[in-house]
């Protein structure tokens, strides 16, 4: 553990451990183009450069190893001199493209020249043409002129996805990015190479000229694309309904987590929040017609006591896209209130998985349906269609899902697939069958009740993801006008029902988990905080039982 | 805190007797109208040119000159090819303290130029003329130097310029033919532009 002053704080890091890394643990900022904590070191920027006494020139933090009683000054005049020269350099060829320039606003060519550039050019010179706005891949465009050749995205495919598309041709001020010839950039991460460049040379052709990056206001939230719960913020803007004809969700960026996504997130995920603002239901309905939350909570309300008394069975199918507490209300009262059927398995054809980040299980709650014992031991959602054409359930109760999309592949029990035909016989055969969702959809259209929900982005909650661990997806903004919340629906419906729960709101509700679920117990929202925490493995009545 | 006492100043006699005041006043008037009279008469008439009538502009028959930094109706400038100079930067909606500037930005054919506004529009009824949207154009793409004072309609919707008429001072609304050049195919008689990249129709107002 070498000892060393940087900028007069006194600091102990690992052996091996860098300057620019030490630096970081005190604290300091040092200014970076090429050096990225997630990958290897290239040390080609210069820009890092910091004063290291009894060095007799100016150092790269990224790539000095600390020493023993080293003194570092990343602020001192000479240290700032050789920023700016290295600067002017990297300004030479770069062209004023700033104000059409996606990066800017959250550029660091601009930040760090902006700290201390040279503000009055000496470069009289022609710049060097090169290739501008060339789509090199499904999503990402790239504009040679404004790379700075720090080699960061050149190294992530490298390293990270080992497809080694990009490379950096030719020599001199001739150099320019590009991608092998016979490539393109399609892999299924390529959208990171945006976030990891540090000027605008390669920006997302999804987010092009949407809006300037002051407009974005950003919440944290957790990716709900799949069963690995990638860390992401999500990136809105309310006020200004003219920019991509009103949608308030304009990208989605990964947020750093060490255990979970660390700096990456899929272009699965990345690209896949269309539907937070297309095709949204924004209105109660009654087999068509227009209605209000009033009439509908009362008159489903009277039908499921109705049934209750009748004897009849009643089929609920969860969604593993639900929070814990949202499935963890269902269960209290349509399992237990109600008796009836629940569950959240819903067979379907896995999706495209990989050994990093993505998951073949589309669902990001998997496996907090499984801990609320809701995963369909006894009966999944085809069981229940199944049952519900033969006229054995007198009421079905749909979260969120597409009954068309059940069982997309292999035909499953006598279901086989679902369509448009056995949905309008579902619709015949039931007395009660209500859809409640955030997106239009065909189950949507042959259900009695339809009733809009909030997306996840706009309500509170906890996901638990593949791997165990405890996510808070939060509120990014309130609900669509006229959509509620799953939760809420559910705790007027258990009022009506006569069944009041005393819970108000997500956290209470997760409260009110964790006091009967052993893997949860001890956890609130404080602890999960914004980076999640682990299951408790063990439940502490096997640990008591045990010798 | 400090009192400060007025006194007001004591009428004199004179003053107190009040017809000489009134006569006194009615004299300047006079005096004026009939200088004017004259001089009116005279000018109809081609003479005494040189003497100013009445310290009245005959607005708006006779607009008074603008200084040359006077801040009047906005315009988009054009290049040389005649499409707009704006590069859909927003930072004049963004700087607008009224927050009356609406750009929606779309892919210009050239990729030396990229950006252009698809809709640019100006709601006068918000606009204070503050002018930061010309100090903060990084192109001069946008001026405040039409000249245009009078800016008046008949409703709120009429007071919200569009991109033909901010590039052609001269246009009004309802703008039936199009003379101007964009990068997209403008069909403005249906009130509508055309994003030649996503072929989606977006709609002016």
């Amino acid at each position: 553990m070498p000892a060393l002053t940087i900028d007069g704080t006194a600091i102990e890091c690992p052996d091996g451990s860098t300057v620019i890394q030490a630096a970081e643990r005190a604290g300091i900022f040092i200014p970076r183009y090429c050096y990225h904590p997630g990958l290897s070191i290239a040390g080609n920027c210069r820009i890092c450069l910091v004063e290291i006494e009894k060095y007799p020139k100016l150092q790269i933090a990224c790539n000095t190893p600390v020493t023993e009683g080293m003194t570092v000054h990343t602020k001192s005049a000479k240290a700032e001199d050789g920023r700016r020269a290295v600067l002017e350099f990297l300004l030479a060829n770069h062209p004023l493209d700033c104000p059409v320039c996606d990066q800017s606003g959250e550029c660091d060519l601009q930040n760090f020249y902006m700290n201390f550039g040279l503000y009055d050019p000496r470069f009289r010179e022609q710049k060097v043409k090169k290739k501008k706005a060339v789509s090199i891949g499904p999503h990402v465009m790239l504009d040679q002129e404004r790379c700075i050749l720090c080699s960061r995205c050149v190294r992530f495919t490298d390293e990270i996805t080992k497809t080694g598309e990009f490379g950096i041709f030719n020599r001199a001020d001739k150099a320019e990015l590009g991608l092998y010839p016979g490539e393109r950039l399609d892999n299924p991460y390529s959208g990171n190479v945006v976030d990891i460049c540090p000027v605008g040379a390669l920006t997302d052709q999804d987010f092009r000229f949407k809006a300037r990056v002051w407009y974005l206001s950003s919440a944290p939230t957790v990716c709900n694309g799949c069963a690995q719960g990638c860390n992401v913020d999500i990136h809105y803007v309310l006020n200004r309904p003219h920019l991509n004809d009103g949608a308030r969700v304009l990208r989605v960026k990964p947020r750093y987590n060490a255990d979970v996504n660390q700096w990456w997130m899929c272009d699965e995920g990345r690209y896949g929040f269309g539907w937070i603002d297309k095709g949204r239901l924004t209105k109660v309905r009654h087999r068509g017609v227009e209605s209000t939350w009033e009439q509908a909570m009362a008159a489903i309300a009277a039908e499921l006591t109705k049934l209750r008394w009748n004897g009849s069975r009643i089929g609920v199918i969860a969604s593993s896209q639900l929070t814990n507490e949202e499935l963890f209300l269902i269960r209290e009262i349509f399992q237990g209130a109600l008796g009836a059927q629940v569950t959240a398995a819903f067979p379907t054809r896995p999706g495209f998985s990989d050994d990093f980040l993505i998951k073949a299980d589309k669902s990001p709650n998997t496996l907090g349906t499984t801990l609320l014992a809701l995963d369909g031991a006894t009966h999944d959602a085809a069981t229940l269609v199944d049952e519900a054409l033969q006229g054995r359930i007198e009421a079905l109760w749909v979260f969120g899902h597409d009954l068309t999309k059940l069982g997309d592949g292999p035909p499953i029990n006598n279901v086989g697939l679902i369509n448009e035909e056995s949905l309008r016989e579902l619709s015949r055969k039931l007395g009660l069958f209500v859809f409640s969702g955030t997106n239009e959809n065909s189950t949507a259209s042959w259900s009695h009740w339809v009733l809009p929900t909030a997306a996840y982005v706009e309500k509170d909650g906890t996901f638990v993801n593949c791997h165990g661990r405890v996510q808070r997806i939060g509120r990014a903004f309130p609900p669509v006008p006229d959509c509620r919340e799953d939760w809420t629906i559910l705790l007027e419906i258990a009022r009506q029902l006569n069944h009041p729960l005393a819970w108000q709101n997500p956290q209470q509700i997760f409260q009110g988990l964790t006091e009967v679920l052993p893997p949860l117990a001890g956890l609130t929202y404080e602890k999960i905080g914004s980076l999640g925490a682990p299951l408790a493995h063990t439940p502490p009545a096997a640990e008591a039982a045990a010798p | 805190m400090a009192v400060k006492v007025l006194h007001r100043r004591e009428l004199t006699f004179w003053e107190k007797l009040y017809v000489p005041q009134i006569v006194g006043g009615l004299k300047v008037t006079s005096a004026h109208l009939f200088r004017n009279l004259f001089l009116h008469a005279a000018h109809r008439v081609g003479r005494l040119k040189h003497l100013r009538a009445s310290v009245t502009s005959q607005y708006p028959e006779e607009p008074r000159l603008l200084a040359t930094r006077f801040r009047s109706r906005h315009r988009l400038t054009v290049r040389e090819d005649g499409t707009p100079r704006c590069v859909g930067c927003m930072l004049c909606e963004t700087v607008c303290p009224a927050k009356c500037i609406t750009i929606v930005a779309g892919e210009h054919p050239d990729p030396n130029v990229e950006k252009y506004p698809v809709r640019f529009d100006i709601d006068l009824g918000v606009c204070v003329y503050c002018g930061y949207c010309v100090e903060v154009c990084p192109e001069d793409a946008i001026r405040m130097d039409t000249g245009i004072l009078d800016v008046a309609a008949y409703s709120r919707d009429a007071m919200k310029l569009d991109i033909h008429e901010l590039m052609d001072p001269a246009l009004r609304k309802p703008v039936s033919n199009c003379s101007l050049k964009f990068p997209h195919q403008c069909r403005v008689a249906s009130g509508q532009l055309k994003d030649h990249r996503s072929g989606t129709q977006k709609v002016l107002h």
